[in-house]
């Protein structure tokens, strides 16, 4: 896995809190085995009527093509566990999320598969929000070593937990490799621990 | 100093701490469907591993079965794609599938408590937000991702961050018509649908101490509505007596040394807790959310409130949902026309859930232009179901009874709303779209709710149109 640094590009403003994982991704383009053609069902009900023609959304905004960070309001990608969401964002072309708070198995999943998500406070996403719909061309830079968020003239603080930050910058946020090294230990727990139809060292697997 | 269930569950399944300051958890039980699956196993394939356990992981199939015509080829080619996946992978990687013909198919959280794989004690994840139902048992059950099903099909682990527990106690005792989901959706308008972020919920108090597993398992079931990614009660004697005799659970003398063992893992008395809340369970009414979201909702014999009634930082969200529901400030709920009534998912479509229904609607009759489905939560149910004459309840009132799935919960199958049709729904999502139409109204409800709504046409009070608890029935 790259390490993830930096994410410098124009941003897109979604409003709206507490927007759910079926309207990031409606449930009909879960009908699918892979996951390769999700960036075209993102936010499809907000972006498209019943008729398939482009409602007005900052998505179908000419000013915002090409946009590598989006900017979202607090409780985003709350409800389902659906990774399709993540997924559906990333590739859509979107390299980082910035939100006043997130859905925690949404954040999880994002984190896994390289999309990152900060917080700022509310004031400074407020300000982000303004500019970014004021002057769509607006290049933003994100900076994980500085952990700050340079738009316009400002210099905003963004927020990680530590753990993450350090995933991203050491290129460690798919944690596979590491949970492999441990398997001597699982297949000891594994012996040892109850399953179903199976009490551990009393009974043996039936 | 005593440690919640919680935390001694976590410790017994830490099988070390990560350099990210993480907890490599081991699982003991991982369950599987048809739709975050497939790209787990892909995942798997390209790194060139295999399924670490496979007697760990159970399989079934219900997100996308149609409940009406069961053929196959099914006339979604995609949804019979993502069944033959699940064939495949699970054949391929000796992994037990309940098919549509095991007679033990259902959705996922009905199936894994019914046939006993559910167990106190057991770390469980499934890659669908709402396996928190399993922790009714004393279980700690949350959510994954699928590149984190791709970690526990190849290591049994994930890494995951410990959470803060929050005991909910809900003490006193529920009013006639009340029921377990109206407990949950005011514990989530109480506490709000970001409430539970960074928290596992504990379950106690008289009330829930009362219920059945039934019961408990629609309040742990959406304790994720409510933020919280792992809900949980301490087991008991209500636990053990629904565990006994089911094919997976322990046997013999396993059986008693299981229990002594489960007995020791309810929180101790003096437990340290990051939150407490106390609910007192009279206060609690028959609800039904009028907004989008879970925690926007209201007493049955209520009123669509007032955005102006709202702080200001919430007022735009309200006013947006009362449009997207066409519902006007000040309507009385009960004035809410109807157009679809349905009862099912993994909230609500336990077999108490249609018994208890059943006892009310026999003998009446479902409105008429209100479409009703009842989609029983597995095989089981229904056969019990069939058995006891209920199905038989809920066609002469004028249900289509179907077969077991996640239906139109989600609508990944025919089961769907049209247009602008509103639902009374016994499910756990009223989010806009949900139910299979861009424009398409849910309003969340108990199973009795939904039943009373269906009989009356609209929006209904179970207490007057079934006369519970000395209100005289209507008509």
């Amino acid at each position: 896995m790259p390490p993830i640094k930096r994410i410098q590009g124009r941003a897109v403003p979604i409003r709206g809190r507490d927007i759910d994982t079926d309207r990031i991704v409606p449930a009909r383009f879960l009908k699918t085995v892979t996951f390769d053609r999700l960036g075209e069902a993102l936010f499809y009900d907000e972006r498209y009527d019943e008729k398939k023609n482009p409602k007005d959304h900052p998505l179908n905004d000419p000013r915002y093509a090409g946009a590598k960070i989006m900017l979202v309001e607090a409780g985003f990608g709350s409800g389902s566990s659906r990774e399709h969401a993540p997924q559906a964002i990333r590739r859509a072309g979107f390299e980082a999320l910035v939100g006043e708070s997130f859905a925690e198995i949404f954040f999880g999943n994002a984190t896994q598969i390289g999309l990152v998500a900060v917080t700022v406070a509310p004031e400074d996403l407020g300000y982000l929000f303004a500019l970014v719909e004021r002057a769509p061309e607006t290049e933003l830079v994100i900076d994980l070593e500085k952990m700050e968020l340079k738009a316009g003239d400002r210099v905003i603080p963004v927020f990680l937990p530590e753990a993450v930050r350090e995933a991203f910058l050491e290129g460690r946020y798919d944690p596979l490799e590491v949970l492999l090294e441990a398997m001597d230990e699982i297949r000891a727990m594994d012996a040892r621990r109850a399953g179903p139809g199976k009490r551990g060292e009393y009974g043996g697997r039936k | 100093m005593g440690k919640t269930l919680y935390e001694k569950v976590w410790e017994a399944h830490a099988v070390r701490e990560l350099p990210d300051g993480r907890t490599q958890l081991f699982i003991d039980l991982h369950l599987i469907h048809e739709v975050t699956s497939p790209q787990a196993f892909a995942m798997l394939k390209e790194r060139g591993l295999k399924v670490a356990f496979p007697h760990r992981t159970f399989a079934t199939v219900d997100h996308i079965v149609p409940t009406d015509r069961r053929e196959e080829p099914f006339s979604d080619p995609l949804a019979q794609e993502m069944l033959e996946a699940l064939r495949k992978n699970t054949a391929e990687h000796g992994i037990t599938f309940f098919d549509l013909k095991s007679g033990r198919q259902g959705i996922v959280h009905v199936i894994g408590p019914e046939l006993g794989l559910t167990q106190p004690g057991f770390t469980i994840v499934c890659g669908d937000s709402h396996t928190s139902t399993h922790g009714a048992f004393g279980a700690v059950a949350f959510g994954i991702g699928t590149t984190q099903v791709r970690d526990v099909l190849a290591t049994q682990t994930v890494a995951m961050q410990k959470l803060k527990v929050r005991r909910i106690e809900v003490n006193g005792r529920l009013l006639p018509g009340v029921t377990a989901k109206d407990v949950i959706l005011h514990i989530i308008r109480t506490l709000g649908v970001k409430g539970g972020i960074g928290y596992a919920y504990e379950y106690a108090g008289e009330v829930i101490e009362r219920m059945s597993m039934d019961e408990r398992m629609t309040i742990a079931n959406m304790s994720i509505e409510g933020g919280a990614r792992v809900g949980y009660m301490n087991p008991d004697e209500t636990t053990f007596a629904y565990l006994k005799g089911r094919p997976y659970a322990p046997k013999g003398e396993d059986w008693e040394r299981a229990v002594a063992e489960w007995k020791a893992l309810a929180s101790d008395p003096d437990a340290r807790y990051d939150d407490r809340v106390e609910i007192q369970g009279e206060t609690i009414a028959p609800t039904v959310t009028w907004g989008v979201h879970p925690g926007q909702s209201a007493p049955v014999d209520g009123r669509v409130p007032d955005p102006a009634e709202f702080p200001e930082s919430e007022r735009a969200q309200v006013e947006d949902a009362l449009r997207y529901m066409k519902l006007t400030p000040g309507q009385k709920l009960s004035d809410v026309k109807v157009d679809v009534a349905f009862l099912g998912s993994c909230t609500n479509a336990r077999l108490s859930d249609l018994r208890e229904v059943a006892r009310y609607l026999k003998g009446k009759k479902v409105a008429k232009g209100v479409r009703a489905l009842v989609v029983p939560g597995s095989q089981l149910v229904a056969e019990a179901a069939h058995r006891e004459g209920i199905a038989d309840v809920f066609r002469e009132a004028g249900f289509e009874w179907r077969a077991p799935g996640c239906s139109m919960c989600l609508a990944m199958n025919p089961d769907r709303l049209i247009g602008d049709e509103l639902a009374i729904s016994a499910s756990n999502r009223n989010y806009k779209g949900r139910q299979g139409s861009p424009t398409g109204r849910t309003v969340l409800a108990s199973p009795l709710t939904v039943a009373a709504s269906a009989v009356a046409g609209h929006i209904a009070d179970p207490r007057e149109v079934f006369g519970i608890g000395g209100k005289d029935a209507a008509d």
